[in-house]
């Protein structure tokens, strides 16, 4: 099977087939990364545009090393720097950017479905590096491969997501994910934090930490946004940490050989302790090594189609 | 490949002959590199990986040493990503060892027309910087669309250029032989 998409918008609406198959794209890009030499000719000549709508330095930093050991040019577009700044609109900006005959967009915009209107209006093989509160498929991609490495496969594992999934897109990603790839997956925080319908994604709701990481082999702890503290979504971090942080205690409760993982950045003592972080349950990054992996096997792969 | 239907199929080298080919093949690679001590051995995916490992165990029953092995995938470095209709499969590159210095030797099934060995010779220039690169290969068709000639050759076999040759191999679950395939019937 080939993989046929002209973009990548999210992990709804891959089939489990398309997930295995950028995961297996990934995997002979991860000697690639450990060369001296860290590069191959794959994409020579393309051109990767990165236009990131959003502060971001370590997805943004992925995209652009995976796009330069396959050897295609990058450009990084920031909206400071732009015409955006000038009242261009978004799909303007995109139609100029296909036009200097770019290839692959890697979009990272506030509103959800950003990625989705330019790829349906442009030619350009979009993205989606974080929309809105939708998706952010390479992340989740990059947590799949990691949880895949390290536990064989990831059917009938138990994965728990905690924190603020309601503003999470990584969250969002990572239930498709998962549920497609067969784990059973638990999701935990505090009400103001988990959407009322979540259920119906096919994941079971906690809001007791406890009980939710009783016996689980993988833990997905979600970045705590402190700048959204002033939606009143609790009452103070201390209480937050205290009841949804993971700490060395809270750990005793799941597996023994239990996987810890953090899209990061990480707020040490707040959502993860700092004996977590550096423990050698934490694997956050080994998820960082595999984010360029699955990044460069799926340009590598959106490269390829026609 | 699977899905295509061949009407007749004509065989070129037998299991017996190709082994007598790869045990001529295995002293020539002692004697011309005096020994085994500075080489290694490189096939190429994936008929070559396995011929590679034959080459290895005739070798070490030559001489009683080890050769050390790897195998290269080269589908990154084609000249033709682009133009394929496929998504070629993609496979890892393994060569557990430090290439550079090395007497490496290539290896391969079919030698047709160099394309394939540009790119793997691309692939291990980039691992390190060999002391030199030689090229095993069962069988030599002709047609090269590049200046590239092997160093050691199982069997020249004179073809027409739309002519399709196979090696099929024990390893991949077919019986041992080189076959001409005739009258092509491409269903897929």
């Amino acid at each position: 099977m080939s993989f046929k998409r002209k973009d990548l918008l999210g992990l709804a609406s891959l089939s489990q087939e398309e997930v295995t198959l950028i995961l297996e794209a990934a995997e002979p890009f991860k000697e690639v990364s450990g060369r001296e030499i860290k590069k191959v000719p794959a994409l020579r000549g393309k051109t990767v545009i990165n236009l990131f709508f959003e502060p971001s330095t370590r997805t943004r930093t992925s995209f652009e090393l995976a796009a330069k050991r396959l050897s295609a040019d990058v450009v990084n577009f920031s909206p400071s720097s732009s015409s955006v700044m000038k009242g261009e609109t978004l799909l303007d900006t995109a139609r100029n950017i296909e036009f200097m005959q770019a290839d692959i967009l890697v979009l990272r915009h506030s509103s959800a479905g950003a990625a989705e209107i330019l790829a349906r209006n442009s030619r350009l093989s979009v993205i989606n590096a974080g929309d809105g509160w939708h998706e952010h498929p390479t992340q989740a991609l990059s947590d799949l491969l990691t949880i895949q490495e390290k536990k064989g496969q990831v059917r009938d594992l138990h994965v728990a997501i905690v924190g603020d999934v309601a503003h999470s897109r990584v969250a969002r990603s990572n239930i498709h994910a998962l549920t497609k790839m067969g784990a059973n997956v638990r999701v935990v925080g505090p009400p103001t934090m988990i959407p009322l319908s979540l259920h119906r994604l096919g994941v079971t709701v906690y809001h007791d930490f406890d009980e939710a990481i009783s016996g689980v082999d993988v833990v997905i702890m979600l970045r705590l946004q402190l700048e959204r503290q002033g939606r009143s979504l609790f009452p103070s971090i201390r209480e937050y940490a205290r009841l949804y942080g993971l700490t060395a205690e809270r750990m005793q409760r799941a597996a023994k050989d239990v996987l810890v993982m953090h899209p990061g950045p990480v707020n040490r003592g707040v959502e993860i302790a700092h004996d977590v972080v550096d423990g050698s349950a934490a694997v956050i990054l080994e998820q960082v090594a595999n984010g360029v992996a699955v990044r460069m096997g799926l340009m590598y792969l959106l490269s390829q189609r026609n | 490949m699977s899905q295509t239907k061949f009407c007749r199929e004509s065989v070129i080298m037998d299991r017996h002959e190709m082994t007598r080919a790869l045990t001529r093949i295995a002293h020539e690679i002692l004697e011309r590199n005096k020994g085994c001590h500075d080489v290694g051995l490189v096939g190429i995916r994936t008929g070559g990986v396995y011929l590679a490992q034959r080459l290895k165990h005739l070798v070490s029953q030559i001489e009683r040493t080890d050769v050390v092995l790897g195998e290269l995938d080269i589908t990154l470095y084609r000249d033709d990503l682009a133009l394929r209709k496929n998504q070629p499969v993609l496979k890892k590159t393994d060569i557990p060892f430090d290439i550079s210095g090395l007497k490496i030797i290539l290896v391969d099934d079919v030698l047709f027309t160099g394309r394939t060995i540009r790119a793997a010779m691309d692939g291990l220039i980039d691992l390190g910087r060999p002391a030199e690169i030689q090229l095993a290969v069962l069988v030599d068709r002709g047609h090269r669309q590049l200046p590239i000639r092997a160093n050691y050759v199982g069997k020249n076999i004179p073809t027409a250029k739309d002519e399709n040759i196979r090696v099929f191999l024990d390893e991949l679950g077919e019986e041992d032989r080189v076959s001409k395939l005739i009258d092509a019937e491409r269903t897929a």
